[in-house]
C-alpha cells in the first residue's frame, strides 16, 4: 500500500466511504498489453472533495470508472460504503450504481429528446416511487442547480453552463452518496466553469456530498479538499488544500 | 414519464424516417388485408361445399354439356338421393363490367339442394307460378337496387332467345338471404324449363348437375358408379365433390393460396428487412445515450427491453393502424364489381395479423436490442 496515501488519509477525521486495494487494470493495444493501474491503493472519506489530476493515460478516467462500477479491476479490491462491488454481477452492479452513484459527465450527456426536467428523471425510473414523488424530486435537483424555470426546454436550448447544471441535477436527484465527475468544466468557458465548480463545492460542503472530479485544471482542482496527481497508473502525489 | 414514456421518445429523433418506415408497415399490413380477402374469396366455394353434394360433369371439360336425360338415371343410382340440373349462362346486365352469376334452374328441386339459400315462402310460391320469374341474392338485389316486381333485361352472351335479339326479360319475384356470411347472395336464378323452351339451340342439354347423396363417406363409391354407368355413352361423366369441383374452379387462376402466401411472405420478409435497418440504424446513432442509461443504473435486460419495446411500439402503432385500414377498405365489399362475390375480412385472420405484428416487431428488434445490450458502458460513453 502507499504509505503516503495511508497517511494522509487517516489524518481525516470522517470514516471511510471508499477502500480500493492493490487495484490493477490492464487493457490490450493491438499485441501490446497496457498496464492503465498498477497495483493501486486509495481511501476515499465520506463527505470528502477529492480532485484527480494527471497526464492523459495516467489512469485518473479508468479509476473513476472503477468507482462507479462501470468496468471491474483485472485484480485487487474495490469496497464502497461495506460493500466489495468488483464481485456484483452485471445485474447487481447496475442497481447498485442506481444507488449509490451520480455520474457528471465533460459533455453533459444529455438524451436530446427529453426535456431538462426528463433526463433528471431517468435514474428515478428505476426507484419504487410514485409519479408525483418523482415530479418532486426531480423539481428539489432542478431547485439545487438553479433550474427549475427550464426544466421544460430540450438541451439544445439550453447553453453549456445549464446544461451541465443538468447533468450535475440527473447526479444528485437520487440522493446518490458519491458524485462522480469526469472533467465537469472541460468544455465550459472559465466563468461558467466557476459556476459549476461553486456548485458542486456547494453540493460537498452544504450538503455533505462525496466529490472525485477528474480535471486537467488545477484552478479546478483548487477547489477540491484533496488533489491526487496520478502518473502511470499510480497517485505520484498528494496534496491537501 | 413513464418507460413506455422513454420508449416512445426514441421516436422523436428521426421523423421522416419513423414515418417513412411507419408507412411501408402500414401498406404491408393493407396488403395482407387484401390478400387474405382474395383468398378467402377463392377458398369461399371449398369452404361452404355441402359436404353432402356432388356435382356430375362432362369428363372432358365442365363447359362440355350433359343430356337432360340423365337426370333421372342418376336419381336411380344407388345412394343418390335427388339430382338437378345447373347451366352457366353467362347474360351480361347493362354493362360487361357488372358481373352476375346467373344460372336456369329447376326452383323446387335447387333450393331444395341448396337449404343455405334463404327464399320467404310466398316469394318461393311467385317463384313457382311464374314461368319469367327470377330471384336474386340480397347482395346484387341491393346493388343494383332491384325490388320485387321489377323487369331485369338480361342480354344474352351465349343463349340467345328464339324470338330473335339478344336480350332475356326476367321478372323478379323473390330475393333471397344466405344462411352463413359465407353464403353466396349475389347470384341471379330463373326457371329451367322457361330457358328450354326460349333458348335457340342446345336443347335437351344441360350445363352439369347438382346430386345428394345419403351418405358423404361413400361418396368415392357413388362418383364411381355413376361415372361407369355413362363411361361408354357419347357424354361420359366425371363425378366429384362439391368441394373438390370449387378447388377446381379455384385452381383454373393457379393456386391461389400459394401464391398469397408467397406474395404476403416476401413482403412481410421486406418489410423485416426495413425496420430492422431502422432499428438497427438507431441503435448504432444513440450508442452514447444507451451507455448513458447503463451508467444511471439500467441493465443490461432494461437496455434490451428498451430497444425491442421500441420496435415492438413501432410494428404496434403502423401495423394496427395498416389492419384497421385493411378491415374498414375490405369492408366496403368486392373491389372487382361481382368476380369475388363473397369478400370479406376473415376474422381469424384477425388474430393472425395481431401476430404478424408482433413478430414483426421482436423478430426486426432483437438483433439491434441484442447489440444494445452487449454494449460495454465504459466503450459507449466514449463514443461521442
Amino acid at each position: 500500500m502507499n504509505d503516503s496515501i495511508s497517511s494522509a488519509s487517516s489524518s481525516f477525521a470522517s470514516p471511510v466511504l471508499a477502500s480500493l486495494l492493490g487495484v490493477e487494470k490492464h487493457f490490450r493495444r493491438g499485441a501490446e498489453e497496457v498496464r492503465v493501474l498498477r497495483g493501486l491503493d486509495l481511501e476515499l472519506r465520506r463527505g470528502e472533495f477529492l480532485a484527480l489530476m494527471g497526464p492523459s493515460g495516467s489512469g485518473k478516467s479508468t479509476l473513476l470508472n472503477l468507482l462507479a462500477g462501470l468496468d471491474r479491476p483485472d485484480a485487487g479490491s474495490v469496497e464502497i460504503d461495506g460493500q466489495r462491488i468488483d464481485r456484483l454481477s452485471d445485474r447487481q452492479l447496475a442497481r447498485w450504481r442506481a444507488r449509490h452513484v451520480g455520474l457528471v459527465f465533460q459533455f453533459y450527456n444529455l438524451l436530446p429528446v427529453l426535456s431538462a426536467a426528463k433526463n433528471v428523471e431517468l435514474p428515478l425510473l428505476l426507484a419504487p416511487l410514485s409519479a408525483a414523488q418523482r415530479r418532486q424530486h426531480v423539481q428539489t435537483a432542478l431547485a439545487v442547480v438553479g433550474l427549475e424555470h427550464r426544466a421544460k426546454h430540450l438541451p439544445r436550448q439550453l447553453s453549456g453552463g445549464e446544461q451541465q447544471r443538468v447533468g450535475i441535477a440527473r447526479a444528485i436527484v437520487t440522493d446518490a452518496t458519491l458524485i462522480l465527475a469526469d472533467e465537469p468544466t472541460g468544455d465550459l468557458d472559465r466563468k461558467t466553469g466557476d459556476g459549476i465548480l461553486d456548485l458542486l463545492q456547494g453540493l460537498n460542503t452544504q450538503h455533505g456530498k462525496t466529490i472525485v472530479m477528474v480535471t486537467h485544471d488545477p484552478h479546478a482542482a483548487a477547489r477540491a479538499g484533496r488533489t491526487l496527481h496520478m502518473v502511470d497508473g499510480q497517485v505520484s502525489t498528494e496534496m491537501a488544500a | 414519464m413513464t418507460r413506455v414514456g422513454l420508449v416512445a421518445s426514441g421516436f422523436r429523433r428521426h421523423r421522416l424516417r419513423l414515418v417513412l418506415t411507419g408507412l411501408a408497415i402500414v401498406v404491408a399490413f393493407l396488403l395482407f388485408s387484401y390478400l387474405v380477402a382474395i383468398r378467402k374469396a377463392f377458398q369461399m366455394g371449398v369452404d361452404v361445399a355441402g359436404a353432402d353434394r356432388m356435382m356430375v360433369r362432362h369428363s372432358v371439360s365442365i363447359i362440355q354439356s350433359l343430356p337432360t336425360s340423365y337426370e333421372a338415371e342418376i336419381e336411380r343410382v344407388s345412394g343418390v338421393v335427388d339430382a338437378t340440373p345447373l347451366s352457366w349462362f353467362g347474360g351480361i346486365y347493362q354493362d360487361p363490367r357488372n358481373f352476375i352469376a346467373q344460372f336456369p334452374v329447376k326452383p323446387e328441386e335447387y333450393l331444395a339442394m341448396y337449404p343455405e339459400f334463404k327464399l320467404p315462402p310466398d316469394q318461393k310460391a311467385a317463384w313457382l307460378r311464374t314461368r319469367t320469374g327470377a330471384i336474386a341474392g340480397r347482395t346484387i338485389a341491393d346493388k343494383y337496387h332491384w325490388k320485387i316486381g321489377d323487369r331485369i333485361p338480361i342480354q344474352a352472351t351465349v343463349w340467345r332467345p328464339k324470338d330473335g335479339g339478344a336480350t332475356w326479360e326476367f321478372e323478379l319475384v323473390g330475393i333471397y338471404d344466405g344462411a352463413e356470411k359465407e353464403t353466396d347472395t349475389t347470384q341471379f336464378l330463373f326457371r329451367q324449363d322457361f330457358f328450354e323452351e326460349n333458348k335457340q339451340f342446345g336443347q335437351g342439354r344441360i350445363g352439369w348437375y347438382a346430386i345428394r347423396i345419403k351418405d358423404p363417406a361413400r361418396s368415392a363409391d357413388v362418383a364411381k358408379t355413376i361415372d361407369d354407368h355413362f363411361v361408354n355413352s357419347p357424354s361420359a361423366t366425371k363425378t366429384e365433390t362439391e368441394g373438390a369441383m370449387a378447388q377446381g374452379f379455384a385452381n383454373q387462376v393457379g393456386n391461389v393460396g400459394m401464391i398469397i402466401v408467397a406474395i404476403l411472405s416476401a413482403v412481410f420478409f421486406v418489410i423485416l428487412v426495413v425496420v430492422f435497418n431502422t432499428m438497427a440504424q438507431s441503435v448504432r446513432e444513440r450508442t452514447q445515450e444507451l451507455g448513458v442509461l447503463k451508467a444511471v443504473g439500467f441493465s443490461n435486460g432494461e437496455v434490451l427491453a428498451l430497444v425491442l419495446g421500441e420496435s415492438l411500439l413501432l410494428a404496434v402503432i403502423a401495423g394496427g393502424i395498416g389492419l384497421a385500414l385493411g378491415y374498414a377498405m375490405v369492408s366496403q365489399g368486392d373491389p372487382t364489381n361481382g368476380f369475388l362475390p363473397i369478400f370479406f375480412f376473415p376474422p381469424e385472420q384477425l388474430l393472425v395479423g395481431a401476430a404478424l405484428i408482433v413478430g414483426l416487431g421482436l423478430a426486426s428488434g432483437v438483433l439491434p436490442a441484442v447489440q444494445a445490450m452487449r454494449l460495454r458502458t465504459v466503450d459507449a460513453l466514449r463514443r461521442g
